[in-house]
């Protein structure tokens, strides 16, 4: 059987293609302002990166904050669902999950089957979120990609106490002006998200193994942050941004 | 003078209305909130014309006395509620951190403050206050709150402390509340410049615990599968206990309801149409969007059939003793839901999971209202431990729209749904079910 999966997140839309038990092709663009031109644009293109027309896939699902969006689909689910599907895919001993994506977090408990036990999200703020790391990113004007390599030079982290992005971005603009490092500013930012983050885990209790997914499980910095904070082992899913959206495909097999 | 005039002009004007909706309310089998309230709310922006003093009272205040005097209640927080739900929450909240208040601050208590100076408002603000009494059973923002009301109007105001009931009732703390009584019996005497009427105070007890009795029986129908009233219905027919009990208007209008909801039984007619999933409620409603709450639940078959908030006004009926209201009141309002320990709430929030039956377990977190929402994880905690039913928590704000994100909710309630559903699917009552 073969299904595709959409999750329309608030930065990215991703998409992936799932053929009998394995993941064939997968895909990331930007959603822009139009999460449904967005959702349309994002099939097509991973459509034809596996090299499929519109009629080789038999059901599709769709997910992400803009899942309602995604008229062609199936079936929606929320991220929650899609995420836990994905995790148990690439590993069905995983049982929380810490998805860190564009405008929220969230800490998914699994049970040993790979069903949804419980879950929290992050609210009314996006410190601690990919958006945070952007805004981070553009005022100490290096590429976001290079956050991990960079902090890890690191040897004592700045301190950043704001809660609020917004905040924390003077807060950030007045350590450069006092000359504090690169590197350690980075770190920093790394330890504050690790800090958030985890305040919010210890509200359903993380349990080992647990994997890392969303777009910002890329960034090394935050999950050696993460790591440490938590004090336990972090898997990283290989494919940490389009876990959602292979999820989603996972899910539409049931369909 | 002009003003005046015309001040005085309106005020007849609402005199009449009342006087005139009252009339044609006798012909009428049962009557309609809508009408009861106004009647109700005229009374008592008219009350200058008719020589009736009117006192602003805290939600879960002692009543009964003022009701026995002649005194009209009239309840903040009520209108508060009204405010919510008419959408004009946030342009008051505004006006009141314009004047210097916290947007930390109540919206219940930042709605009325802004509105006594406005008189906006869906009913164009309260009558003026002869008196305040404040009793600090629901939280201690009232106490500053009516503080602020006392030197705006420049009236006098009962404090009535209730001390907070980790568990018991000591005797300490029953002298210490009955005594206040006292107090508070020769403040209503010194407001009014007449003798209490401790005779008529009976009457009113028995009115108010058989108001209580029968908005109990009323919730307890939806025990029933499917429930014929769900929490939304609830927090509207609510506002007569609130503001009227004491008096026979609430015996009449809950009686009929009472009925309507037992034939909805009879004939199997749910507040939900098509119940699969039934849900437990907790806190405040978010006033501005039950409509949208009522949609979401019910577009998954899911009804919020109980909730703490509604039953908090005959959660201590034990306490009372009918035939000595006075005395007993002292513990009957002191040992109120908002007024206990966590532990005794989780208590009586797996009482109500075990009555109505129950699938999960929804928690507004609520911005505004700090003592109803602080032991909020714990409760849950207790109630995952000792129960294993999943339990969401949304955060907003009964009254400020702001506090609200359309989407972030709305996600959340999904992926509850979606666990819940997993859930029963999987269950063992379901599989006998399905044979």
């Amino acid at each position: 059987m073969r299904t595709a999966g959409i999750d329309i997140g608030s930065i990215t839309a991703k998409a992936a293609i799932f053929d009998n038990g394995k993941i064939i092709a997968t895909k990331v663009i930007f959603t822009g302002y139009n999460a449904e031109l967005a959702g349309q644009k994002v099939y097509d293109e991973v459509l034809s990166e596996a090299g499929l027309g519109k009629n080789d896939v038999e059901k599709i699902v769709s997910t992400g904050y803009g899942r309602n969006a995604v008229a062609f689909a199936d079936k929606s689910f929320t991220e929650i669902m899609a995420h836990a599907a994905g995790a148990h895919f690439l590993n069905p001993r995983i049982r929380s999950i810490i998805d860190i994506g564009g405008q929220d977090s969230k800490a998914i408990l699994l049970d040993d089957k790979g069903k949804v036990k419980n879950f929290v999200m992050n609210d009314k703020c996006a410190a601690g979120t990919g958006r945070f790391l952007e805004v981070m990113a553009r005022a100490l004007e290096v590429n976001l990609d290079e956050f991990g390599t960079i902090s890890k030079k690191s040897s004592s982290p700045s301190k950043i106490s704001s809660l609020c992005t917004v905040f924390a971005e003077s807060e950030v603009i007045s350590l450069i002006a006092r000359g504090e490092k690169r590197q350690d500013i980075i770190a920093g930012i790394h330890e504050s998200i690790a800090s958030r983050v985890s305040s919010m885990l210890a509200r359903i209790g993380v349990q080992k193994p647990a994997m890392i997914t969303g777009g910002v499980a890329r960034n090394s910095g935050v999950v050696l942050a993460l790591s440490k904070k938590l004090d336990m082992e972090m898997e990283v899913s290989p494919y940490a941004q389009v876990n959602g959206a292979i999820g989603a495909a996972i899910l539409a097999t049931s369909l | 003078m002009k003003k005046q005039i015309s001040e005085i002009l309106k005020i007849i004007g609402i005199f009449l209305f009342g006087k005139f909706k009252k009339f044609t309310m006798r012909f009428k089998k049962s009557n309609t909130m809508k009408d009861i309230m106004m009647v109700y709310y005229s009374e008592a922006k008219s009350a200058r014309l008719t020589r009736k003093k009117v006192a602003w009272i805290t939600s879960g205040g002692p009543v009964e006395p003022l009701i026995a005097m002649d005194v009209i209640p009239v309840y903040p927080e009520n209108h508060g509620a009204m405010i919510g739900a008419s959408k004009m929450g946030t342009g008051l909240c505004e006006t009141a951190e314009n004047m210097g208040y916290s947007s930390d601050l109540c919206s219940y208590a930042r709605a009325d403050i802004a509105c006594s100076t406005v008189n906006g408002g869906p009913i164009g603000g309260l009558p003026k206050p002869d008196m305040l009494v404040c009793c600090n059973n629901i939280c201690g923002t009232v106490l500053k709150w009516y503080e602020v009301q006392a030197r705006y109007f420049n009236v006098p105001l009962f404090v009535l402390d209730t001390p907070f009931c980790h568990t018991g009732y000591s005797d300490e703390v029953a002298s210490y509340v009955r005594a206040q009584i006292n107090e508070y019996i020769s403040f209503i005497e010194r407001a009014c410049g007449r003798k209490f009427d401790y005779e008529r105070v009976k009457k009113v007890g028995h009115l108010s615990f058989q108001g209580q009795q029968l908005w109990q029986e009323v919730l307890d129908t939806a025990a029933h599968k499917p429930a014929p009233i769900s929490a939304f219905d609830a927090f509207y027919h609510l506002a007569l206990i609130v503001t009227l009990r004491g008096t026979p208007e609430v015996i009449d209008y809950y009686t009929a309801l009472l009925a309507k909801m037992k034939d909805r039984i009879a004939r199997g007619i749910g507040a939900v149409p098509n119940e699969k999933y039934r849900l437990l409620w907790d806190n405040i409603p978010i006033w501005h969007r039950t409509r949208w709450l009522y949609d979401k639940f019910a577009s998954h078959n899911a009804c919020l059939v109980a909730d703490t908030y509604t039953s908090a006004w005959c959660g201590t009926m034990k306490y009372i003793d009918e035939n000595n209201f006075v005395n007993s009141m002292a513990e009957a309002y002191t040992r109120i839901y908002l007024n206990i320990g966590v532990d005794e709430m989780a208590k009586m929030v797996i009482a109500m999971i075990d009555k109505y039956d129950v699938d999960g377990f929804v928690l507004h977190s609520n911005r505004s209202c700090k003592p109803y929402s602080f032991g909020q994880l714990d409760i849950q905690r207790i109630v995952e431990k000792e129960r294993g039913i999943p339990c969401l928590m949304i955060e907003a704000d009964m009254v400020d729209e702001r506090s609200f994100s359309e989407s972030q909710i709305s996600t959340r309630i999904d992926a509850f749904m979606e666990i819940i559903k997993e859930r029963k699917k999987h269950s063992p009552a379901n599989a006998r079910a399905k044979g």
